[in-house]
């Protein structure tokens, strides 16, 4: 039978399994929405905005092992949807858009809502496609899934003009997908494993640094038992936090920028570093000459060879899969005649133990005011550490990585890469869609909400009971803490004025608002808002505006220049 | 240092685009592109070149194999290879230039492919370097024009680059 290619658009999201597609209709998709109509297996959730639909798309994928599906329209829907787009390209997550675009015949005549998509898009998605032809849009949906899905995952994009949209044409999903050119590691040189083994049985001050690879490859239970096997130190990027059981006795923290004092003098001190699925990026190595002043010996699992060598120079690459390269670390370690020899590395264990004295995520509590790591303190006891937190970006981001402890992968939902405040509400919509039943809490800030706030109202629709923790300070606080840091206390533009009232705000769009103003009050609100399973509670909490984040090593300087919290 | 880099991708719409845009996302310099299907028409062949730091050619390298239309590339500056270049020039040639330049032409290889009373083009086909030092030894007032392909390389021997 021949269908049309708004319905064959269609089929494929079914036969590609999409539970959810996250959208806004507008000329160029109607096709597209009319032949959704007809239908119920994949389910439209109408957001307010396309950047959330993005993010929406992207909460749901880094929350599951699947692939998020967002739709647009095109111009304006497709620009909106770019800080989307680039966020999930920049932690690399699996996800296809479909955009439309204006008839073929008028492409290029400035069109109204026409934009180059395939050119506005194409620095941040990882392969994106113009469909010509009615009868491709079947085999490049197949491609878009599974590049997106594939080697390192990313977004992927499929633009289709209305006229391709209603033209019509026999409709076969393809069942097997190859691109002649393109190959995605699998499987590493075994060579490279037994001499990573070796290098990893030398070692006298070893350290693990983990990253969003982990979660993205599913390979938590594997880090975590080579981990345990060698004995040794294990951190992770912001990316990875919960690749490895944050509350276990061998995890020393995040790194980076507002990592703990031990991960990062451990990072810098070691002597052999086994890198999993990380990038060694600014925010986790700080300065690379300073970083490489120390000798070590380093080994890089990752799939992208141009992660490799990028910013820190390498001795041992293993290009693979990280799930699989750990699996063939373990049965190498398991096969070899030598152990791992606890003896050797614990005077280095000593010296961590030494490190992690100085408490560095310590913070002086008030009875008065409200301080903001306590409220994140509250949130995982309260959850028991088993919510799904998403977040934005600033201050509140960091305390969530630093005072919430992630047991399990893919708990830990934030942008970290392209750093996109307005991220944390919309992602979890998609989060709370993937797990209808879990606790789902966004903390997020007063500057950040109000960028997607608009998607109060897609929850109300949708009856997403979210948990959204507001740390307020009347302040872009990571801005501020700058201007305080470097820019003499000048606080340019940073002080947020004429705050709306939030909790009226939250009333407004048919949920429940609260304002919490006392620390004594924090746990009991907590326990309530948690209590109330069908509804989303939007918690306002007036914290202290002078709060800063440590430990903090700045921009440009080296792991161990690390400031204090104690040293001001 | 400089670099000629082969590369072999599908002859697809927006093939060039998506090289051209990785050099200038990331801050790569290119000297020259040249770039046009092969023997199989789905096919383009891209000679690139450009220049940087070890760490830069290993990451463009890298980078450019990252692209999900490109099948293979090639540092054809790593091992042995030839390239050329082809520059058409037009001069000035009255008087006694006239024969001049059709020497210098014929010392260089090179042929005058248009004639018209006050003018020559030359076609010149070399490696780069061979292209400037005709440019050097012609007197430069001359010239009314020059366009030159930028370089296309191919490695010796051996060292092919096939799908």
């Amino acid at each position: 039978m021949e269908l049309t290619g708004a319905e064959i658009t269609i089929r494929c999201l079914q036969e590609e399994g999409a539970e959810y597609v996250f959208g806004y209709p507008g000329g160029a998709v109607l096709h597209i929405y009319d032949a959704l109509f007809t239908q119920d297996q994949v389910k439209h959730i109408l957001v307010r905005h396309e950047q959330a639909a993005v993010h929406a798309a992207d909460g749901y994928a880094r929350s599951t092992d699947k692939v998020g599906v967002a739709l647009v329209t095109s111009g304006p829907g497709v620009t909106n949807a770019v800080t989307g787009i680039a966020t999930a390209y920049m932690d690399s997550i699996p996800m296809v858009i479909i955009s439309g675009q204006v008839p073929t015949y008028a492409i290029g005549e400035d069109a109204f809502q026409e934009v180059d998509t395939v050119g506005i898009t194409r620095p941040c998605v990882k392969h994106n496609f113009l469909v010509k032809d009615v009868k491709e849009i079947a085999s490049t949906i197949k491609k878009a899934f599974y590049l997106a899905k594939s080697g390192r995952p990313g977004p992927v994009l499929v633009d289709i003009p209305k006229d391709i949209s209603c033209q019509k044409t026999e409709f076969s999903y393809p069942t097997s997908v190859s691109i002649r050119s393109y190959h995605p590691a699998q499987h590493s040189d075994l060579g490279q494993i037994k001499s990573a083994v070796q290098l990893l049985l030398t070692a006298k001050r070893p350290m693990v640094y983990a990253g969003g690879g982990v979660i993205l490859a599913d390979a938590s239970k594997q880090l975590t038992e080579l981990v345990r096997l060698l004995g040794f130190p294990c951190t992770n990027t912001l990316m990875g936090l919960g690749g490895y059981p944050a509350t276990d006795k061998q995890f020393v923290g995040m790194l980076g920028m507002h990592g703990t004092y031990e991960a990062n003098m451990g990072m810098q001190y070691c002597d052999v570093l086994l890198a999993v699925g990380a990038r060694f990026d600014d925010r986790v190595v700080g300065n690379v000459k300073h970083f490489s002043q120390e000798k070590r010996k380093i080994i890089h699992i990752d799939i992208d060879p141009s992660s490799i060598s990028k910013r820190v120079k390498v001795d041992l690459p293993i290009v693979g899969d990280v799930a699989h390269v750990l699996e063939d670390l373990l049965a190498e370690l398991h096969g070899s005649k030598e152990k791992p020899d606890q003896q050797a590395i614990a005077p280095w264990w000593a010296q961590i133990k030494e490190w992690r004295g100085k408490n560095s995520l310590v913070y002086k509590n008030s009875d008065e005011i409200i301080k903001p790591q306590f409220v994140i303190e509250k949130l995982y006891e309260v959850t028991q550490g088993d919510a799904f937190i998403t977040s934005d970006v600033g201050q509140h981001q960091m305390w969530a990585a630093q005072y919430y402890k992630f047991d399990k992968p893919r708990r830990w939902i934030n942008s970290g890469g392209l750093g996109t405040m307005g991220f944390g509400l919309p992602a979890a919509m998609g989060v709370q869609l993937a797990h209808p039943d879990a606790h789902v809490a966004c903390v997020t800030g007063e500057g950040s909400i109000q960028m997607c706030i608009q998607e109060l109202s897609t929850c109300k629709q949708f009856q997403l009971p979210l948990k959204i923790i507001m740390l307020n300070n009347r302040y872009l606080g990571m801005v501020r803490q700058w201007q305080q840091f470097f820019h003499g206390n000048r606080y340019a533009e940073s002080y947020m004025d004429a705050l709306p009232d939030f909790v009226k705000l939250a009333e407004a769009y048919g949920h429940v608002g609260v304002r919490i103003e006392k620390p004594s009050d924090v746990e009991p609100a907590l326990k309530e808002a948690f209590g109330r399973k069908q509804q989303l509670v939007f918690m306002d909490f007036i914290t202290d505006q002078t709060e800063n984040v440590f430990p903090m090593v700045q921009g440009g300087k080296g792991l161990s220049e690390v400031i204090l919290a104690e040293d001001l | 240092m400089r670099h000629i880099i082969s590369l072999l991708m599908e002859n697809e719409a927006g093939a060039l685009s998506r090289v051209s845009g990785l050099f200038s996302a990331r801050g790569y310099n290119i000297e020259s592109l040249t770039v046009a299907p092969t023997e199989d028409a789905t096919l383009s062949r891209m000679t690139i070149v450009t220049s940087g730091s070890d760490e830069v050619i290993e990451q463009i390298y890298k980078q450019l194999n990252k692209l999900i239309e490109v099948f293979a590339v090639m540092d054809l500056s790593e091992g042995e290879h030839l390239e050329r270049e082809l520059m058409l020039v037009k001069v000035r040639a009255v008087g006694a230039v006239r024969e001049e330049m059709k020497r210098m032409t014929d010392i260089f290889r090179g042929c005058i492919i248009d004639v018209s009373d006050k003018t020559y083009t030359i076609e010149l086909t070399g490696t780069g370097h061979k292209l400037e030092s005709f440019l050097q030894a012609i007197d430069r007032s001359l010239i009314l024009e020059t366009v030159r392909t930028g370089a296309s390389g191919i490695g010796r021997g051996d060292r092919i680059l096939k799908l």
